[in-house]
């Protein structure tokens, strides 16, 4: 297996961006990211796209659409999809491009494009049930997560509060991201009880905006790093990726054992026992509040029940003992499916490559760990890396 | 290290399958391909792999409908929107990483289920240069076949005995859809479609299911797997926009062969390659696949399909399976059968359609229209 490093990224503003096509931002993050690993195409052997559903951009084989702005043209190109945990998953993809030994320079690109969705991508949503036993209800995404997160709250006795909190953290955190769509200094906890209720209880503040946007990093083998004298690099250290039953009525939603697995094989392989003394911070999936909390507990970095607890007491602030989500997450930075790689890939690469500027975690870091969730509340993509 | 393909599971290709969901199809190859390989999905798998597309699915998200009826729940599985050749060689990298030992790979078709399909194919278009234009996406496909037959001075009656030889090899695979005994002259006096193609120069689309296990070398001795060994892949794409692609010379095919043939160590393929499977969704592309492959030379291809090289019994087996054409057009499944029939093959399990002797095999794949990608895998038995 040979040793693959993160060595440069680039994600654009995430906004409502009708003026520009899918393959323009792709182009944007993609430019970016070469441009800080100091490469251009001619280095590329290998070209992953991550992006969700088609139906979001309204074009199908959404990936041989966005192919030449994610700069696959004439090379080996390939999309990967997990619903929402394309996020991470996409970079595991990418990483055995590299490890096996078949690339020595892979570029991930992920898109969303969601505005272009009308009158809300919400209506996406509608087709992502099972025909015949969900399809019927009329659910959609929001009042299938607030059973989980009332789940959640009924089990281990949350109050509202707490999860609220996390929310304004990361909202508070955006404040120094140069992509941040909802970032926001004076938001109170006050503020997100006081929102709007979609359904409770999840509020309007509680969840991450609908965005448009694109991110992309570059990964390369131990040797071309070398070879290229690349200062900035922070190791892929351990990847995993685990799917659970498409049957979500039948199981518990107090807990992501998905995750659980998918953080479990990441940590074998990157060597880590004890995630909580090993692991310096984490860039957690966050599209509504309450899965960072959730998430933080299937990454086994807080007990059943406890995370809740942790950011009530500041544990997980950008200057706490475990900072989580000090990118402002997608909380604070917003929500295009797949592009949230630039807060959890690209924020790990910037943070242990003290980049990350007004959002550098004040101590110095080794050890990050980023995951995404996706599918029908089914996905757990995990990737561990290092300075 | 080696990685091998150690299972392979079909279910038959039908043109409607109103008595099993796409979820029964899978449950069959899979079941069918873990049978042959020996391995219980629950404990000997470390990851699965599927190929598929939302818009051919019908769903938003359809990794979410993957992991039950593979045995994949809650181990490690992902979606590639791609062919099923691209989803083997993303297990091909898994394993040679050393994180997995035995990855399987899934890819199926229910378009008897679709009832728009061009529809489907036209929101592939670009949509602001191209879906305005309102044509029949599978335009592209006819004006393609008439680049490359003025580029490369084939004659029409070529395509017309594409159709003829795999429709009647069809007649020899059992799991076939289409197998006909057709002449060129029916070829030839069919509906005009999309022009010069007729409508036996498409083929129709076809219900079903391949499953392949792969392991590596280690593992594959673990399991007494009697192994064909994936000796090289490679895939590619050309330009996504119809303005800017090479018309006749399927530049994706070329790309990704020479990548196959440099990770299999194969400078000369017409004369180290004894069988090809390749994509002939429409007749003329199996011709300019052979071409891209360097398994014929530029604009030969046609006179030696007339000559009939081609055959089951001729220079170069191609397609012996009946191809597309004869089995039926089953979407991202397409190069996942063309890799699983050239397997059976090197195995000798191809039953009635076996040829003798063969050692090296190539697979070939196209992502159908409106792509310019592809991907190619080299097999083999023996060191």
């Amino acid at each position: 297996m040979r040793k693959v490093g993160v060595i440069g990224a680039g994600m654009t503003l995430f906004r409502r961006r009708l003026q520009e096509t899918g393959k323009e931002m792709c182009f944007e993050a993609t430019k970016m990211a070469l441009d800080s690993a100091g490469l251009t195409r001619a280095d590329v052997d290998t070209v992953v796209c991550g992006t969700a559903p088609d139906a979001f951009d309204g074009v199908a084989m959404k990936g041989e659409y966005l192919l030449d702005g994610c700069g696959g043209y004439r090379k080996p190109y390939t999309r990967v999809f997990t619903g929402g945990g394309t996020g991470v998953f996409s970079t595991i993809a990418g990483w055995w491009h590299v490890a096996s030994g078949l690339a020595d320079v892979a570029l991930v690109v992920n898109e969303e494009k969601m505005s272009s969705c009308q009158p809300h991508p919400q209506s996406v949503f509608a087709h992502i049930w099972d025909p015949i036993l969900d399809r019927p209800l009329k659910p959609n995404l929001v009042w299938i997560f607030a059973m989980e997160m009332n789940r959640y709250m009924t089990v281990y006795g949350v109050k509202k509060e707490d999860i609220a909190r996390v929310a304004v953290k990361n909202k508070r955190n955006a404040v120094g991201h140069p992509c941040a769509q909802l970032a926001d200094p004076n938001i109170t906890v006050d503020d997100v009880l006081n929102s709007e209720v979609m359904a409770w209880p999840v509020q309007r503040l509680d969840i991450s905006p609908p965005s448009d946007g694109a991110s992309a990093v570059v990964l390369a083998s131990e040797d071309f790093i070398r070879k290229r004298r690349i200062k900035d690099r922070a190791w892929i250290s351990g990847v995993g990726w685990c799917i659970d039953s498409t049957m979500w009525t039948d199981r518990d939603l107090v807990f992501p054992e998905y995750v659980a697995r998918a953080a479990k094989m990441a940590y074998k392989m990157a060597k880590i026992d004890e995630p909580r003394r090993q692991i310096d911070f984490a860039e957690p999936y966050d599209p509504f509040d309450y899965k960072e909390l959730h998430h933080l507990e299937g990454l086994l970095l807080a007990d059943k029940g406890e995370a809740p607890v942790l950011t009530r007491e500041g544990v997980t602030e950008r200057d706490g003992k475990m900072p989580v989500c000090p990118s402002g997450g997608l909380l604070g930075v917003g929500n295009p499916i797949a592009a949230t790689m630039g807060m959890k890939i690209g924020e790990l690469f910037w943070q242990l490559t003290g980049q990350a500027g007004k959002r550098q975690i004040p101590r110095e870091v080794h050890t990050g760990v980023s995951q995404a969730w996706g599918d029908l509340m089914q996905y757990g993509s995990v990737v561990v890396m290092r300075a | 290290m080696r990685v091998g393909i150690i299972g392979v599971g079909m279910t038959a290709f039908r043109p409607a399958t109103p008595e099993y969901s796409w979820k029964e199809l899978m449950f069959e190859g899979a079941s069918r391909a873990y049978a042959d390989a020996g391995v219980d999905p629950r404990t000997d798998v470390d990851s699965f792999i599927t190929c598929a597309e939302d818009y051919y699915e019908g769903f938003g998200i359809f990794d979410e409908f993957v992991p039950d009826q593979l045995g994949a729940a809650l181990r490690p599985t992902c979606t590639v929107s791609g062919d099923g050749l691209q989803g083997l060689a993303n297990a091909f990298m898994q394993i040679e990483t050393g994180l997995v030992d035995v990855a399987v790979v899934e890819a199926h078709s229910k378009a008897s289920d679709i009832v728009t399909l061009e529809g489907v194919i036209e929101h592939a278009l670009d949509p602001v240069w191209n879906k305005p234009l309102g044509a029949h996406p599978f335009v592209i496909a006819g004006l393609e076949a008439d680049a490359y037959l003025r580029a490369t001075k084939t004659p029409r009656r070529a395509l017309a005995a594409v159709v003829r030889k795999n429709r009647q090899n069809a007649l020899t695979n059992p799991l076939a859809a289409y197998a006909a005994k057709i002449e060129i002259d029916e070829v030839l006096g069919s509906d005009e479609r999309f022009a010069p193609l007729r409508s036996l120069d498409i083929a129709n689309s076809a219900d079903g299911c391949v499953v392949l296990v792969l392991a590596s070398e280690t593992a594959a001795t673990k399991l007494h797997a009697n192994p064909v060994w994936i000796r090289g892949v490679g895939w590619a794409s050309d330009s996504p926009s119809l303005e800017t692609r090479d018309w006749a010379g399927g530049e994706y095919a070329r790309l990704a062969a020479a990548m196959a043939y440099r990770l299999a160590k194969i400078r000369r393929p017409s004369t180290e390659i004894d069988l090809a499977e390749v994509d002939d969704r429409f007749s003329f592309k199996e011709l300019l696949h052979l071409e891209a492959l360097g398994l014929a030379k530029k604009g030969e291809a046609g006179k030696r399909a007339l000559r009939g090289d081609y055959g089951a019994d001729g220079s170069l087996p191609v397609n012996v399976s009946g191809g597309s054409l004869g089995c039926g057009n089953v979407f991202e499944a397409t190069g996942l059968h063309r890799a699983a029939e050239v397997a059976l093959q090197l195995r000798g399990d191809a039953g009635m359609h076996q040829v003798d002797g063969v050692q090296v095999g190539v697979a070939q794949s196209w992502r159908f229209v409106p792509s310019a990608t592809g991907a190619v895998a080299v097999l083999g038995v023996g060191r």
